[in-house]
């Protein structure tokens, strides 16, 4: 159980996984946010409104997939980088990263499960870390289909020798 | 040991001065702005004093100057904080044993 | 004899603001810190802030210093005396300070006290040992410094401290063996912890700390699980080397000075330890003597940064520098202070806050005896 793990169930996973059709149409954000806390700047960050405004701080972000366009705007903008991108048409993965080094295109990554374990090698296919982020890199991977639910952090560096 | 790198704080050295200091009749190389404490435990000291009673070796604790773990003699005074107090070129700084003398 | 103002005791996240919010109705303001720069705790956290985006959330403790600093810095009615520590509070409402080894005396209109707190320490057989470190030294070798602080760490407590140091020791390159937490469940945010998780740290629940094994340095630890009566369960150590033993396991506000000055201070387990009895306004005991931040109770950073805004615009009101809209942004402050409380965190701290309120508080003084 997350409370007592950290790495949140498939339970707790149900409540955030946008239905088979949304996912067909392209891009999406997953906020791992299961529990109330104090936090409101994904709210801030959306450009197209999609998450719904806080009227307790405390809430739970609520996300409206349908307006949600998978920019990944908000990716950078959690202090508990907790959100990520899933794009099922072109099969990639964008996550926040704050380690060195930072990969760059073309870099094959371990792709790692919520527990830390190494499941699945990848290649970025694409790296933003523009100034207005802060140091919090948005790494895009890209993984089998079956992963991209799996997958919530790279390794980087062993596979580039 | 010094981190050279790091994903959020810039750690660029260049800037910064060398000076030298005595610890134990050795010469350590410090950069200017930084506590006696934080240069002894680049340069691999972490023990700093030795416990009143039983004399154990002791380090850090706190690193703010709340505890008193980190006491030295510093330039013949006792009980300085080391962990708050910069270093200074020249400084001849020894290991603490007991509860420090009064110096006249 | 110095005299001012306002006297702001602490320089970190509560005292800035508070020495801002005062100094902005044109009172004379000096705020005295005991480390040789401004920013308290602020200067080492390199996380970005959770809160309400309104109060700076999502931006990097680090960045939050800065700012206020240079806020500080360029407002020429607040002296900064930094390498300055409070040694007394006197009945004619001096405070005698050592400011660069110098003895001083400062006399102000009104003294807001924001000293912060210490980390505790944990019972446990060679926890005198080097290597042994409260979370905050080294949060402050490695990201002060740039020190490596170790090669591989385990981290006793999984409150926010100890998740977020934990992340922080992986970006400088250290290895995480373990975080144990004595309580069934992880107490800091989750979001915190999965983090740190997908990132190869495991999380002991319902585990403690036996003993730290080393000589004169830390070379690893025996570490034990706990049964649902928090009793150590026979059989079940094991040790984990590590060459640091990094204890986040709470705070303690650091009232030492408040309970000198003869503030009522009352043990109140919510708020982390000894607090003052206060008004809505921080204002203490002492129509002389306001409060903010951790010395308070212990919180968040955002929540210290809101109560140095009221408890410095509070007392400046009181000394005749009248803002005309002092009641509005009082109550602004409050209200964010309040939306920040209305979780299940804030909730402990609220009931807390409301025991030690002036006119609730019914008992007996801890500190009386010592008049």
């Amino acid at each position: 159980m997350l409370e007592k793990t950290g790495i949140p169930t498939s339970d707790d996973l149900k409540a955030i996984k946008p239905d088979k059709e949304r996912l067909k149409k392209g891009p999406v954000a997953l906020i791992e946010c299961f529990r109330k806390i104090p936090c409101d700047p994904c709210f801030y960050s959306c450009p197209f409104d999609a998450i719904d405004e806080f009227k307790d701080i405390n809430d739970i972000p609520n996300l409206d997939y349908e307006t949600c366009t998978g920019c990944g705007n908000c990716i950078a903008s959690c202090p508990g980088l907790a959100i990520f991108v899933v794009d099922y048409n072109k099969n990639t993965l964008s996550l926040p990263y704050e380690f060195l080094p930072v990969p760059e295109k073309g870099d094959l990554v371990w792709g790692l499960n919520r527990a830390g374990k190494k499941v699945k090698k990848a290649e970025v296919v694409r790296v933003k870390d523009p100034a207005k982020n802060d140091k919090t890199a948005v790494v895009t991977i890209k993984l089998p289909k079956e992963y991209l639910m799996e997958v919530r952090n790279i390794e980087v560096g062993e596979l580039n020798g | 040991m010094r981190i050279e790198n790091h994903p959020i704080l810039d750690l660029d050295r260049d800037e910064e001065k060398e000076i030298t200091f005595t610890y134990k009749g050795k010469e350590i190389k410090a950069y200017e702005g930084e506590t006696i404490a934080a240069a002894l435990y680049a340069a691999g000291i972490r023990v700093l004093k030795a416990s009143s009673k039983y004399e154990r070796p002791r380090g850090l604790f706190c690193a703010i100057g709340n505890c008193s773990s980190c006491h030295m003699v510093v330039d013949g005074i006792p009980n300085v904080k080391t962990c708050i107090t910069k270093v200074k070129e020249g400084m001849v700084v020894e290991e603490e044993v007991g509860k420090g003398d009064i110096v006249d | 004899m110095i005299n001012t103002d306002i006297l702001v005791i602490g320089g970190g996240p509560a005292g800035m603001t508070a020495a801002i919010k005062a100094s902005e109705s044109g009172a004379q303001v000096i705020i005295i810190e005991r480390y040789h720069e401004l920013g308290g705790q602020l200067i080492k956290q390199t996380h970005r802030f959770f809160g309400s985006k309104k109060e700076q959330a999502g931006i990097r403790g680090i960045s939050i210093a800065q700012e206020l600093t240079e806020k500080i810095e360029n407002h020429s009615n607040i002296r900064v005396m930094t390498e300055a520590t409070a040694e007394g509070y006197y009945e004619d409402e001096v405070v005698t300070i050592s400011h660069e080894n110098k003895f001083k005396k400062i006399k102000a209109k009104k003294v807001i006290i924001a000293t912060g707190a210490s980390e505790n320490m944990l019972a446990f057989e060679n926890n005198d040992l080097p290597g042994v470190y409260g979370a905050g030294a080294v949060q402050t070798l490695m990201n002060l410094y740039g020190i490596l602080p170790g090669e591989k760490v385990i981290m006793v407590g999984a409150g926010n401290i100890g998740l977020i140091v934990s992340y922080q020791l992986l970006q400088a390159g250290v290895d995480v063996e373990a975080v144990i937490e004595a309580a069934p469940k992880i107490g800091g945010y989750l979001v915190h912890a999965s983090k740190i998780r997908r990132a190869g740290v495991p999380i002991y629940t319902s585990h403690s700390i036996k003993k730290a094994i080393g000589e004169n340095s830390v070379q690893g630890a025996e570490v034990v699980e706990l049964n649902d009566n928090w009793e150590m369960k026979v059989g079940t150590e094991k040790v984990i080397e590590a060459d640091i033993i990094c204890l986040a396991v709470g705070l303690n506000p650091l009232s030492d000075l408040l309970i000198q000055a003869e503030c009522e201070v009352v043990y109140t387990p919510e708020l982390g330890g000894d607090v003052p009895i206060r008004d809505e306004n921080l204002k203490t005991t002492k129509d002389h003597i306001f409060v903010a931040g951790d010395v308070a109770g212990i919180e968040e950073a955002t929540a210290a940064m809101l109560e140095g805004e009221i408890a410095g615009l509070k007392a400046v009101s009181e000394i005749g520098y009248s803002n005309e809209n002092i009641f509005e942004e009082l109550n602004r402050l409050k209200t964010e202070l309040n939306k920040l409380r209305s979780g299940p965190v804030g909730k402990v701290i609220k009931n807390g806050i409301e025991k030690v309120r002036r006119g609730n508080y019914v008992g007996k003084n801890r500190y009386s005896h010592l008049r």
